[in-house]
């Protein structure tokens, strides 16, 4: 074995998975999880835990899978985290635990996220749930959303004690982990439902259906049904577009419509809502999003163009979704930005007119920014164009609570220590105040709002 | 699961839920759309609210048979439920927030196109109950399309039927309707009109003449309906509006209607329509604006 080197991890092969939705990543067995596990180094001052959002002890957790004692290790992390087998398969560790891990100095860091993905998905086979120990508080707090952030503010407050309703407007729970990451990427049956069955034995309520802001407004929770605290985590919002011509063409997509039709309505198999199979199909963008919204055309049977404006050094999508969508066979155009969409006489798209870019100078984002090149402009023929250029935070909360701060970015406004907004016992975390982010930092707010709420009540007595 | 507390056929091949739906009763204004599912495996169909009972906690829709979505509605019976129902949904009519005072000054005409008379009547109603009477004028193809003829007559000011074929009441379309009331010397502060969008279009051009501020209601494809997907996307005067949280009602002299028209079709291409010919018979009868089967 070569200590320097990550145990490999088995992944289908990249002809066949072009072809389907089944998982990409297959995991670990017990054995690669505990050869892998010994390469940690078990640093006294851990570097990989200030790494993580959540604060997970890694080195901890990590010591209990080399020893094989996979249950205490499923109970080190869950006492940190409600989605352990989520974040194993989609928190960007590059960035995070496994981006401060001294292994990674010389040779490549302890594959912290697979060994988390295998510790969870072994609970869930052998039936290990996490566990409340806590006396209860009959105190009722409410949850808006049941994304990220919102199953991770629930789940805390419940292991505290806490009466938690979770308040969710679409017809399933999980909120982006559902509606927006792909199967092939996080299985909704085998892992999103089990996750959130963990968090409803922790005595989770979870109503569906209903919106608030709409159904109920924040004030009605509190007055009218006796929440003495509320957690919004009502996510990202509209999905923003270009602003350039062509833009409302037949065939134009926001990724978030595209990825819903997919993920959450089931479109890419049988299923009622339909999907517009593109023959070629572009899609503007090189976050997450971008690559999950090619990754599915691309399995639907079309012939994918990633278009980005910067360089392949500047794609914030995660490492190995890029090296994914490349083996997969998905064509990325790089320094290259859409100036008008095309379409027939019928309306609908038939190609896009790009330039070309080149690096400049460092804009405020510490990256190069792209400067057109002059004259560059060329056309690129295609059928759909998939727009996946972030979102902006949902109004429907924000437009009808009074008393509720927002910023110029129309994000709510929050006390960065205990996550209360402008408006007393209103707490909010995730999407809805920092704008489109990852799983994990929503997960990482809700857990910290969590211990706003638990201080907040604890201080207001009975 | 939500019940249906009574199912009923209102004409052919229009169906009428009042749904137990406290979530939605509870807030819910005239204006305002939910998002239907009827079963694990359907589309989320976005309805306009067309009347609602605080007390009684329900909620009533009229649904046309149109489509895969909304055939499999045609078969639930009073007692059976839907899986999904989900709102309040979009902004409620700008006359809710008007002062009664105001609204009471204005003489307001509503313009309903086939289906468009149910979420019409909710607004007439309203309007009743604050002691002003609209008049409204229902249009549809044929007699047989006519619904909801004697509620909308208990409330309205004067009501003007018409159908095109003219097998009941008047003859022609309701743009023939304004502009023979205009001839008579009738004047308006305000127009609200509810149909088919190319309807509503048509409306739209008239009253622009008449410079008569006119109202519409905007049912494009959605797919959330709660402002997440971006599907229900109109150009309305120089920006881009979404119909779920900034709608659906809009003014209609700065929508653009051809290209709503044209991003309706979307999902209705020339197999999708002959098959639900074969699976439906003879349900459809075009006209319905949603379905592009008039183009």
């Amino acid at each position: 074995m070569d200590v320097l080197k990550k145990v490999p991890i088995r992944e289908q092969d990249p002809k066949v998975r072009a072809t389907n939705f089944e998982e990409v990543c297959l995991g670990y067995n017990k054995e690669e999880a505990m050869e892998e596990a010994s390469r940690c180094l078990n640093c006294k001052n851990a570097q990989c835990v200030k790494g993580c959002p959540v604060s997970i002890s890694i080195p901890d957790f990590i010591k209990e899978v080399k020893e094989g004692n996979f249950k205490e290790a499923y109970d080190v992390i869950s006492a940190s985290s409600s989605l352990p087998a989520v974040c194993g398969r989609v928190c960007p560790q590059e960035s995070q635990c496994e981006g401060k891990c001294i292994r990674g100095i010389k040779g490549e860091p302890v594959s912290i996220g697979k060994l988390e993905r295998f510790v969870a998905d072994w609970a869930f086979e052998n039936g290990v749930k996490p566990s409340v120990n806590a006396e209860k508080k009959n105190k009722k707090v409410a949850v808006i959303g049941s994304g990220p952030s919102g199953l991770s503010c629930a789940g805390d407050l419940a292991k505290m004690g806490y009466d938690v309703t979770v308040f969710e407007a679409l017809h399933e729970f999980g909120g982006v982990l559902v509606y927006g990451i792909p199967e092939f990427r996080l299985p909704k049956e085998k892992v999103v439902k089990k996750e959130i069955e963990n968090v409803k034995s922790l005595g989770v309520k979870f109503e569906k259906n209903t919106i608030i802001g709409k159904s109920f407004t924040i004030d009605e929770l509190i007055d009218k049904y006796g929440f003495e605290a509320v957690f919004i985590g009502s996510g990202a919002g509209l999905p923003k577009f270009m602003g350039i011509p062509g833009e409302n063409a037949n065939g134009v997509f926001s990724a978030n419509e595209y990825l819903t039709r997919s993920n959450l309505m089931k479109a890419f198999k049988e299923s009622d809502t339909p999907i517009m199979i593109g023959k070629k199909v572009v899609v503007v963008g090189g976050g997450n999003v971008a690559m999950d919204a090619a990754r599915t055309a691309l399995r639907l049977g079309s012939e994918v163009h990633i278009v980005y404006r910067r360089s392949e050094e500047e794609l914030p999508a995660r490492v190995e979704e890029v090296h994914h969508a490349k083996e997969e066979g998905i064509i990325f155009n790089l320094l290259t930005n859409p100036v008008e969409i095309l379409s027939d006489e019928n309306g609908w798209v038939c190609g896009i007119r790009c330039i070309r870019m080149e690096l400049g100078e460092p804009d405020e984002s510490g990256r190069r920014s792209p400067v057109e090149i002059k004259g560059s402009e060329f056309e690129i023929e295609c059928d759909a164009v998939i727009m996946s250029l972030g979102t902006s935070p949902n109004p429907l909360i924000s437009s009808t609570t009074k008393g509720l701060d927002i910023n110029k970015r129309k994000c709510i406004v929050i006390n960065e220590e205990s996550g209360m907004t402008s408006k007393d016992g209103v707490f909010a975390g995730g999407d809805a105040v920092t704008g489109a982010a990852t799983v994990i930092l929503a997960m990482g707010a809700g857990r910290n709002a969590a211990k706003g709420i638990d201080e907040y009540l604890s201080s207001k007595g009975n | 699961m939500y019940k249906i507390l009574e199912a009923k056929e209102l004409a052919d091949s229009i169906y009428e839920f009042v749904v137990k739906a406290p979530n939605v009763s509870a807030n819910c204004q005239p204006g305002q759309f939910v998002i239907v599912r009827t079963n694990e495996d359907s589309e989320r169909i976005p309805l306009t609210i067309c009347d609602y009972d605080r007390e009684k906690e329900t909620v009533t829709i009229v649904v046309q048979v149109i489509g895969a979505g909304t055939y499999i509605m045609k078969d639930l019976k009073t007692g059976d439920s839907f899986c999904d129902f989900v709102g309040p949904l979009g902004r409620p009519s700008e006359l809710i927030d008007t002062p009664i005072d105001e609204l009471k000054k204005k003489k307001i005409l509503f313009v309903a196109g086939g289906l468009g008379t149910a979420p019409v009547y909710p607004q007439v109603k309203w309007l009743h109950e604050q002691g002003v009477d609209a008049d409204v004028i229902v249009g549809a193809k044929t007699q047989s399309l006519i619904i909801m003829e004697k509620e909308m007559e208990a409330v309205a000011g004067n009501l003007y039927i018409t159908t095109d074929d003219g097998s009941y009441k008047r003859q022609g379309m309701v743009t023939k309707v304004i502009e023979d009331l205009y001839a008579e010397g009738k004047e308006y502060d305000l127009c609200v009109t509810i149909g088919p969008m190319i309807m509503m279009k048509f409306v739209c051009l008239l009253t622009k003449k008449f410079n008569l501020k006119t109202i519409v209601s905007m049912n494009p494809i959605m797919v959330d309906g709660t402002g997440m997907c971006g599907a229900c996307r109109l150009t309305v005067g120089d920006s881009v509006k979404f119909a779920c949280v900034d709608g659906p009602e809009f003014d209609g002299h700065l929508v653009n209607f051809d290209e709503a028209m044209k991003r309706q079709q979307i999902y209705k291409t020339a197999e999708g329509r002959a098959y639900l010919k074969d699976k439906e018979g003879d349900t459809h009868h075009g006209g319905c604006g949603n379905c592009g089967g008039e183009k």
